[in-house]
Formats: C-alpha cells, structure tokens, sequence
C-alpha cells in the first residue's frame, strides 16, 4: 500500500507542480497585463498570426462540420418527420458545443504548437536569457501580446465557425436533402437563443487561455535543444487538447445553470 | 596575490586577499564594480560553484579561465541575476543583487551588458532592429535617434553595412559583434563576455579582442570575460582569475600568472592535461 502511494506520490507531486507553474505564468501575465504598458506592434502582429492566419481552418472546420451534422440529423430526424427541425439541432449544437471544442482543438494545433515551438527555440538558444539581459522581462514581451490576441481572436473566430457551420448545414439541409428553407429558418431562429451564443463564446474565451498558458509554459521550461522544443511542442498540443475538452464538460456544466438550453 | 600550491590538496582552500570583510565596504569604496562572495551553486546535484570570491574593480578587464565545466559561464549568469545561487552574495554597484525579483533586476541588468557564448541574437529581427532593441525598449522612438546610435554601434564594432541582414545570414564572427553592439548600446558600465572568441578563426579572434580592449579605452566600460582561449586572455585582460573545482584558485596579473610555477596554473597555460604529467 505504502508502495502504492509512493508511485502515485511522484507524478501526483509532479502534476500540481505544473499546475502551480502555469497559473503562477498567468497569475503573472494578468499582473503585467494591468501595470504595464502593451506593446501594439507585438499584438497587432499576433493577432495577424493567430486571427488571421486561423481563417480558412476555421472556415473549414465549422463549414464540414455544419454540413455534416446536419446531414446526419437529417437521416435521424426525417424518420419522426421532423426534417425542418435540424436547423435548431445544428444552430444550438454549434453555438454550444461543436463551434467552441472544435476551434479551440483547431488552435490548439496551430496556434499552440507554434507558440511553444517559437518561444522553446528562443528558450535553448538562450534568446530569453537575452531578453532577461537586456532588462526585458520575458512575460511582458513574449507571453502579454499572445494572451491578449487570443483573447481578442479566440472569440471572434468560434463566432466565425459557428456562421460557417450553419450557412454549410442550410445549404446541405435546404438544397442537397431539400428540407423546406423557410422553415428550416424559422426553427432555428426560434431556437436559438442569445445565451446559446454567450455561452459559445464565454468558452472561447476560457479556452483562448488555456492555450495560451499551457503552450507558453511549455515553450518557456524547453529544455535539451531540438528535442526539448520538439517534445516541448508535442506537450503543449496534446496538453492544451486534453484540457479544452476536459474543462468543456466543467463548464457546460457550470454554465447550463447560468443559461439553460432551450426555452426557460 | 597568486596562491603557489605544491600539491593538488592545497588548492581546496584558496585564500582571496582582495575581498573585504564586509561586502557593503567593498562595494562603497567606489572602485569595486562588481563583489562576489561565498557563491555557492549545485546544478543536478553537482557542485558547480563551491565558495566562489572575486571582486572587479571600476574600468578593469577580468578575465576568467579555468577547465570546460568549471563554472565559468555559470558564475558570469549568475552576475548578470540569470541564475540564482545557493548561497552567497553578488553585488554590484553597491547593490545585493541576489534575492531580487526579475523587475528590480532589469534595473542592474540596465548597467550590466552581457555577450553570450552564441550572441543570442533575436531570429526574427534585422541586424539594426537587434541592435536597437535595447533602445527601443527603453522607450526611444525617435527613428533618428535610434538609426544614428546603431550607425554609431555599427561603426564601433566594424560592422557598417550589415544592418539589413538577417542574423541567420551572418559569420559566427559577425554574430559576435552585433551581439556585442546590441549589449553596448545602452553603454552600460560592465560588459560580461561567454567566450567571445571560441569557434573564430585567429585573425577574427584578434579583431574581438582589439575590440573589447577599444571599449574599455573609449567608454571605460569594466569587463569580465570568459574564455579558454589563453592569447585573448593575455590580449585582453588587467587581472586574471583561474577557476578551479569551483573556486577561485589563482587571481592576479597576466604576468604574475606566466611567472608562477604551480604545476596545475602550468599544465593550464601548457594545455597539459593530468595524466600526461603523471
């Protein structure tokens, strides 16, 4: 038994060792955000990396993943003769859930991994220790710009994918498996409710975050040249991954309190 | 001044005539740019620094050799507060740096330029806006001012027409005086140099060498520099301090250390190695 909770102790030790690690990075981040001053050039240049950039991803994303869905839905729906129904089923599910999980896994893979690849290479070619030198501290350079434009971005590109997944499953609905347009309309607007989007966005919001530490964290403890930015970027990929989908069901469930589905 | 050990048993407690008792006494005699004391350090739990002493006076270049994996470079982080000791104390100016957050030290790191082993310049920046960045970041907007002191920079380390090249484009050589511009630009009062000639032909050597000699000449600019490279260290240096098994084994002038006759500071200077003299 003792044998037991001494395996357990090590990786336990080791995992709220990198919790502390990251929350005292944005414990940090958010002390620096609120006392110093932004540097513009270095957010408007993120926001170009991870707003723009992110685009077609999203696009793509919430477009296939509308079309989809809404297929699928249709095929279950049809059989109760609820066709004109998928519209809601799609909307709420993308303002929800798919649109939020979905972009931030997108993210996650693009923006994380680079954030961690780039800042891990300037951590073994001691380009931090540069910035440290010249009386430049690196949360304020490197981490501050990247938080803000992912909470800036984040948001508006979940919003973007949610267009994108709707426009793709009316298309799909109303002109490949001809569900009636108008009413396929008139369902999903009556559905879809302004907390169904809050909500959408409320986890973008969250999740911006979590990547942005978990990858910044990440790229500021590589260690062990090539590998250790390899291995650095491989972490904060998988890792900011499995927090999105493990704090998504948290905070569903915390925030279906605040706003509930459907019409209450 | 130098410390004559017949046997490698001696050598475990080097005495350091130079530091005074009290560190603030040493720091508030006005000459002492930098004091270190007791600075002990254990890296993955190997005594890298045992109890090291040494003091930089004002305008002096010190130059620290010693075997690969001796320290050196760890002693020179920990100066400029890059990383932190077990024990001991560092001051410079006058002020105990050890104990400081990362913002208070970004103000001791405004007198303190340093030169990595690698030049650490920044990837994804131009020659000139790497030069500029410590300006830049201090506030200057202006692009006037800021183009005429990298022209100045540029011109100082004899690198007058690179400034539109990316980093990646540049010799190791090169990399070495922008990096050296970039750490000058504030004209801090010391300059820490990580091997500034390892890995550059002779003539290139001797260029960097002239070069940190011109800057103590024209700015009075204190510096420490790290090498393994015995005639830069002659070229360049007003004190020398030998780094051995931790410590500091021998301190004192180029020429103080040529005349002495420990057979380790021998082997050293002879590049013997151990086994060859037993």
């Amino acid at each position: 038994m003792v044998r037991f909770f001494n395996a357990l102790g090590t990786p336990l030790l080791a995992f709220f060792q990198y919790l502390g690690e990251i929350l005292l990075l944005a414990a940090d981040t958010f002390r620096s955000i609120f006392t110093h001053k932004l540097r513009w050039k270095l957010f408007l240049n993120q926001i170009v990396e991870i707003g723009l950039l992110s685009q077609l991803l999203v696009i793509i994303t919430g477009g296939f993943t509308g079309a989809v869905f809404s297929a699928q839905a249709f095929f279950q729906f049809n059989k109760l003769g609820m066709g004109s129904a998928v519209g809601a089923v799609v909307s709420v599910s993308l303002c929800r859930e798919l649109a939020p999980v979905l972009t931030a896994l997108m993210v996650a893979g693009r923006v994380g991994a680079a954030m961690s690849a780039e800042i891990g290479t300037m951590k073994v070619t001691e380009q931090i220790d540069a910035l440290r030198a010249l009386a430049v501290y690196p949360v304020d350079y490197l981490v501050v710009p990247r938080t803000l434009a992912m909470m800036v971005s984040m948001p508006l590109l979940v919003a973007e994918c949610i267009a994108f997944g709707i426009l793709a499953g009316y298309f799909v609905a109303v002109y490949l498996l001809d569900v009636n347009g108008p009413y396929y309309m008139e369902n999903m607007v009556h559905w879809t409710r302004r907390k169904d989007i809050i909500m959408g966005l409320t986890k973008a919001f969250v999740f911006a975050l979590l990547i942005v530490f978990i990858s910044c964290q990440k790229g500021l403890t590589a260690r062990e040249g090539a590998v250790g930015v390899g291995r650095a970027t491989t972490e904060a990929v998988v890792n900011a991954s499995l927090a999105v989908l493990i704090v998504n069901f948290f905070l569903t469930m915390g925030l279906n309190i605040i706003f509930p589905a459907g019409h209450q | 001044m130098r410390v004559e050990s017949p046997n490698v048993a001696m050598i475990e407690a080097p005495p350091f005539p130079k530091i005074a008792a009290e560190p603030h006494l040493v720091s508030g005699n006005g000459s002492s740019m930098i004091a270190v004391r007791s600075l002990k350090k254990q890296i993955d739990g190997q005594d890298i620094l045992r109890g090291v002493d040494l003091e930089v006076r004002k305008g002096e270049t010190l130059v620290l050799i010693g075997r690969s994996g001796g320290g050196k470079s760890v002693l020179l982080k920990h100066i400029i507060g890059l990383m932190e000791p077990d024990s001991g104390e560092i001051w410079i100016e006058g002020q105990n740096i050890i104990g400081m957050n990362e913002r208070k030290l970004a103000m001791i790191r405004e007198k303190v330029g340093i030169l990595f082993q690698g030049a650490a310049l920044f990837d994804s920046m131009t020659v000139e806006d790497n030069i500029a960045f410590p300006l830049v970041e201090a506030g200057e907007r202006d692009p006037k001012v800021l183009h005429s002191r990298v022209e100045e920079m540029l011109e100082v380390t004899e690198m007058g027409g690179h400034e539109d090249k990316m980093p990646e484009s540049l010799s190791g050589g090169m990399k070495k005086r922008v990096g050296l511009a970039r750490a000058i630009i504030r004209r801090p009062s010391c300059v820490l140099y990580d091997e500034p000639t390892a890995g550059l032909g002779p003539v290139v050597a001797d260029s960097i060498n002239r070069l940190i000699r011109c800057l103590q000449g024209r700015f009075g600019i204190t510096s420490v520099v790290v090498t393994h490279d015995m005639k830069s260290a002659f070229d360049v240096a007003d004190q020398i301090a030998y780094l051995h098994q931790g410590r500091v084994y021998f301190h004192g002038t180029p020429s103080e250390l040529q005349q002495s006759t420990d057979p380790l500071i021998q082997d050293f200077l002879l590049g013997r190695s151990e086994t060859w003299r037993d």
